[in-house]
């Protein structure tokens, strides 16, 4: 059995694979981590009303701190 | 005797007979123009440091992702559109479609999907005031450029700058929900910076829109005519780039690296009217190269004097 030697096609071809498949996976992951700040930050509706990440007293939403609510 | 070929040696074949394309991952990074992407980057991430409110870092990350994806298909659709343009210029006759290495349709499609999927992606970790502004960059450098005025008018650099002016504009939106003086600031100094920078280009790379049909100015009025509006708009552009300094996202820092570099930008636009085609021909146009080169550090240096700055006022040093 002899093996012949890969014609470039084929390397451009898994290239374009990996990368497609790296790409998938980084926005898979990226989506996760983004749905996890969302629901642990605060009010994610703020980002659909186009109000910007702020508090609903105005004061800017701080990364790791606990969420302002109304009662507060 | 008994074939011994392989599904795979005859797909080989005949893809290589057909000469059908197969494009590696690398193609289609080409495809969305890396170097313009990186300085979108650059300048939405000053736009959203500069910005007063700001999210949390995955939500910030994924905007400034999706920033500049958006403007990549922008640029994959450029090139789906342009690509007869594409062959004919030396500067971009290497492109993956001209190449063969890519089908128009493939750039088409990713193009597209690439545009939605950012638009969307941008609404979902921001606001929707960002994702509006990021549809609206798009449709402005495909439709109104691209397939409007770059084939129409001379003046298709000044009106089509805009589309590279939004990406700070739009970092700021996605931190703050709206649009304010400082960002339209933003916006207006990459605005007038676009036109002396690429004409100072076209000046050197005088065959090129030429062969291609696109009337830039240097085409349609003549090269003495673009070295006058070149000295113009870099007199128009000083303005803008100094009242920056003295809104909440400027100070000392900021104005005094915008008084160095605009005096620089403007000598170089007086040196380039001073000159006429015998002069550029005898150097090989050095001096358009050499502004050409310094339009670029300008642009890399009025930002990062903002992000300086931004830095500043996050260290407790406030503004003017």
């Amino acid at each position: 059995m002899t093996f012949r030697p890969e014609h470039e096609i084929y390397k451009r071809r898994l290239s374009r694979n990996v990368g497609v498949g790296v790409a998938l996976l980084a926005f898979v992951f990226l989506s996760f981590l983004l749905t996890v700040e969302k629901v642990t930050h605060g009010d994610p509706m703020h980002a659909i009303e186009g109000k910007g990440a702020v508090n609903p007293d105005g004061t800017p939403i701080v990364p790791g701190a606990a969420p302002v609510t109304e009662s507060n | 005797m008994s074939d011994t070929r392989t599904f795979g040696d005859a797909v080989l074949a005949e893809t290589v007979a057909t000469g059908a394309a197969e494009p590696g991952f690398s193609d289609f990074v080409q495809l969305l123009k890396p170097r313009v992407m990186s300085l979108v980057i650059f300048t939405a991430l000053v736009g959203m440091i500069a910005a007063p409110t700001h999210l949390p870092p995955v939500a910030s990350f994924t905007a400034i992702l999706f920033i500049a994806l958006g403007a990549g298909a922008s640029g994959a659709l450029n090139m789906w559109w342009d690509a007869d343009i594409d062959a004919v210029m030396k500067r971009t006759a290497r492109r993956p479609i001209p190449a063969g290495r890519i089908q128009p349709g493939e750039a088409l499609g990713l193009g597209v999907s690439l545009s939605v999927a950012s638009v969307i992606m941008l609404w979902l970790a921001t606001n929707l005031v960002a994702a509006g502004l990021l549809a609206f960059t798009i449709f402005f450098y495909v439709v109104i450029y691209s397939m409007g005025l770059k084939r129409l008018t001379p003046q298709n650099i000044v009106i089509g700058g805009a589309a590279g002016a939004f990406p700070p504009m739009i970092g700021w939106a996605a931190m703050t929900g709206s649009v304010s003086v400082e960002a339209c600031l933003m916006f207006a100094l990459i605005f007038m910076w676009t036109p002396p920078h690429f004409w100072a280009l076209a000046l050197f790379m005088k065959e090129d829109y030429h062969n291609a049909g696109v009337p830039m100015l240097t085409v349609t009025h003549g090269r003495k005519s673009t070295r006058r509006h070149i000295l113009v708009y870099t007199v128009l552009l000083v303005p803008v780039a100094l009242s920056l300094g003295f809104t909440s996202i400027g100070g000392p820092v900021y104005l005094g690296v915008a008084t160095v570099l605009n005096l620089g930008f403007l000598l170089g636009a007086w040196r380039i009217l001073r000159r006429d085609e015998v002069m550029a021909e005898a150097d090989k146009y050095r001096v358009e190269k050499k502004v050409f080169g310094f339009s670029l550090l300008y642009l890399f240096g009025m930002f990062g004097a903002l992000f300086a700055e931004a830095v500043l006022h996050g260290l407790g040093y406030g503004a003017l």
